[in-house]
């Protein structure tokens, strides 16, 4: 398979990462030539394995369900780029 | 100059008498912790060293921010208490370094990426809350590769580190430190601290050990709880110290490791006494030596070292079996498809509302300010990442790659345990190659991740593995050896690095020229 432009525009775009013309045709050749390197995965016989979901085995710990944090909503909100009225704000959603 | 090797009550004699400010630089964890404990000199007569020692090193673009004032209250605290009698705390007065992936309180904390640039935590990492509480202070935030993804320090958005090292040809060319922890192994490498945290993905620990001639340890996955550490591959991410020694790297390990709560995959379990406990005597040991880590194009120097390595752990007393990994070709592939989707789904996170940067152009709805954000935030080889990532994760794609590659990971973990079957530690070499010119490689990814041929697969695994220098090569160049151990054995490992850095008697320090 081969990774073209209208590709990279797709994932850009589900990735939320704004990309020009100029991008995608330095960028597609890239992926095509990582994603075709990857491809020899695909040659290993994986039947009857289980994939991997934790490297060292541990179990999930359960806590109480009680309230452990709060109340910190002037430190939650010091570091986002425009803040007002106690809340983080975003350009007009609803027309 | 102090006398190179003399005793303690010599260095302690010297000291008395002259109070050589800046020689204190050259000393290590140990030997500071040690120093300051017997009054040999104070712990502000340290962090001055330190801290002019930071600021005349610019050149190499090691420390992000500087943090005299935190270095210097640790260490007034540490001679206070020692003033007043009490036990002194494990690391009191020992300033060291951070990577910036760790969050600070109130200390720009950025990843070296300028998506997170201003960003000031409102909270402290666990990792290095832990080192503060054991008495250490901070000299600054190391610079990194740009959320920890590189092999040299060339994404970081500030700039690349420049390694203190330089080949012997008289050509001056501007080195690789390694990555991502690039700053952490400079500024050790060039006495900027005596030590410093770094993270490992996938070698980000043990690479740029290797390429500055200085150690390096990534614990067992869940040794260190990863609260407070800028996510780049969450199944993957490890931190662990880097220091001149094997010993000064189980001090700051003992440190550095520990349950928490905060973290779901942290390891419920005591910190084992890894300094009390070293022992170079491998008496009784079995050492694997994988042989599909002989890759094709390896230099014959490499191979050298190894060979060096074999001898020099046999001498310990070793036994050296050969083993088999045999999917040690596809650990690479896997890697490259597994952190990219962790990364693609970690750094979503990065919108432009809760924190750092926020793009909007005139007129944008919020999903414009999201790519408009990401676009200008993120650095090329992060975008390429986050793109991968996303592209293995998508619909009809998620079995055939993401899947895949985490049956691929279950069988590379599988070689490992097969292997401690017939032995209890592996020997290998860090990284292909010695450190290479910053630029050499930075056009073509492929050849950039395959510099991390040795050291994904125990990450993959979540084994510990640590790089200790082993020598030099013909430009003059540090080269290490890794070992990697079996799930929780940090000892075993620690111990087999003793031994090699008691034979291999690594002096080497690049000569000042910043």
């Amino acid at each position: 398979m081969s990774v073209d432009a209208a590709t990279v525009k797709k994932i850009a775009s589900l990735a939320r990462i704004a990309i020009t013309d100029e991008e995608v045709a330095k960028i597609a050749p890239e992926l095509d030539n990582i994603l075709g390197w990857i491809e020899q995965l695909g040659e290993v016989d994986c039947t009857g394995v289980e994939p991997m979901t934790a490297v060292i085995a541990n179990t999930l710990r359960l806590r109480d369900d009680v309230v452990t944090d709060g109340g910190k909503r002037d430190a939650v909100l010091a570091n986002a780029p425009q803040a007002e009225h106690g809340f983080f704000t975003v350009p007009k959603v609803i027309e | 100059m102090p006398p190179a090797s003399g005793s303690r009550s010599a260095l302690r004699a010297f000291f008395r008498w002259s109070k050589p400010v800046t020689d204190l630089t050259d000393l290590g964890v140990r030997e500071l912790r040690d120093g300051i404990r017997a009054g040999t000199f104070s712990a502000r007569e340290v962090a001055d060293s330190f801290i002019v020692a930071v600021s005349k090193a610019k050149q190499l673009n090691a420390f992000l921010v500087e943090t005299p004032d935190h270095a210097v209250a640790a260490a007034k605290e540490a001679d206070a208490a020692r003033a007043a009698g009490e036990t002194l705390k494990p690391l009191a007065g020992v300033p060291i370094g951070m990577k910036d992936l760790f969050c600070t309180k109130g200390v720009q904390s950025a990843a070296a990426s300028h998506i997170l640039e201003g960003f000031k935590p409102e909270y402290e990492s666990t990792v290095s809350q832990k080192l503060w509480d054991a008495g250490a202070g901070m000299l600054g935030k190391l610079n990194m590769d740009q959320f920890a993804m590189g092999s040299s320090n060339e994404t970081s958005y500030f700039g690349n580190v420049i390694s203190p090292w330089r080949r012997a040809d008289g050509g001056n060319a501007p080195l690789a430190p390694g990555g991502s922890s690039g700053g952490s192994s400079a500024s050790i490498a060039a006495r900027l601290c005596p030590a410093a945290t770094g993270t490992d993905t996938g070698g980000s620990i043990r690479q740029p050990a290797a390429f500055t001639g200085i150690s390096g340890i990534k614990p067992t996955y869940g040794r260190c709880s990863r609260w407070g550490i800028i996510a780049f591959a969450s199944s993957l991410d490890q931190a662990g110290p880097m220091a001149r020694d094997v010993r000064d790297c189980a001090i700051m390990l003992e440190a550095m490791s520990g349950f928490d709560a905060k973290d779901s995959t942290s390891l419920q379990l005591d910190v084992p006494k890894w300094e009390a406990g070293l022992n170079a005597s491998l008496a009784g040991k079995r050492i694997g030596i994988p042989k599909e880590y002989r890759v094709d194009g390896m230099p014959a120097e490499i191979e050298a070292l190894w060979q060096q390595g074999i001898d020099w752990v046999k001498d310990a007393g070793a036994e050296v079996v050969e083993v088999s990994l045999p999917h040690t070709k596809y650990a690479l592939p896997a890697y490259y498809i597994i952190a990219p989707a962790e990364a693609s789904s970690n750094l979503a996170r990065y919108d432009g509302v809760r924190y750092g940067l926020r793009d909007l152009p005139e007129g944008a709805n919020l999903q414009e300010m999201y790519a408009a954000t990401r676009a200008a935030g993120f650095g090329a080889e992060v975008k390429r990442r986050i793109l991968i990532g996303t592209y293995v994760l998508s619909a009809g794609f998620y079995d055939a790659y993401y899947t895949q590659a985490q049956k691929v990971r279950t069988l590379i973990a599988r070689d490992f345990d097969r292997a401690w079957e017939t032995c209890d530690l592996l020997l290998t070499p860090t990284a292909p190659s010695a450190a290479f010119a910053l630029g050499e490689k930075s056009a073509d990814p492929i050849a950039m991740y395959l510099n991390d041929v040795f050291t994904v697969p125990s990450s993959l695994a979540g084994l510990p593995a640590m790089s200790v220098p082993g020598g030099l090569d013909k430009s003059g160049l540090p080269l290490g050896l890794q070992v990697i151990g079996k799930a929780l054995d940090e000892q075993g490992v620690l111990d087999a690095c003793l031994a090699i850095e008691e034979r291999a008697g690594f002096r080497a320090r690049p000569e000042a020229w910043w």
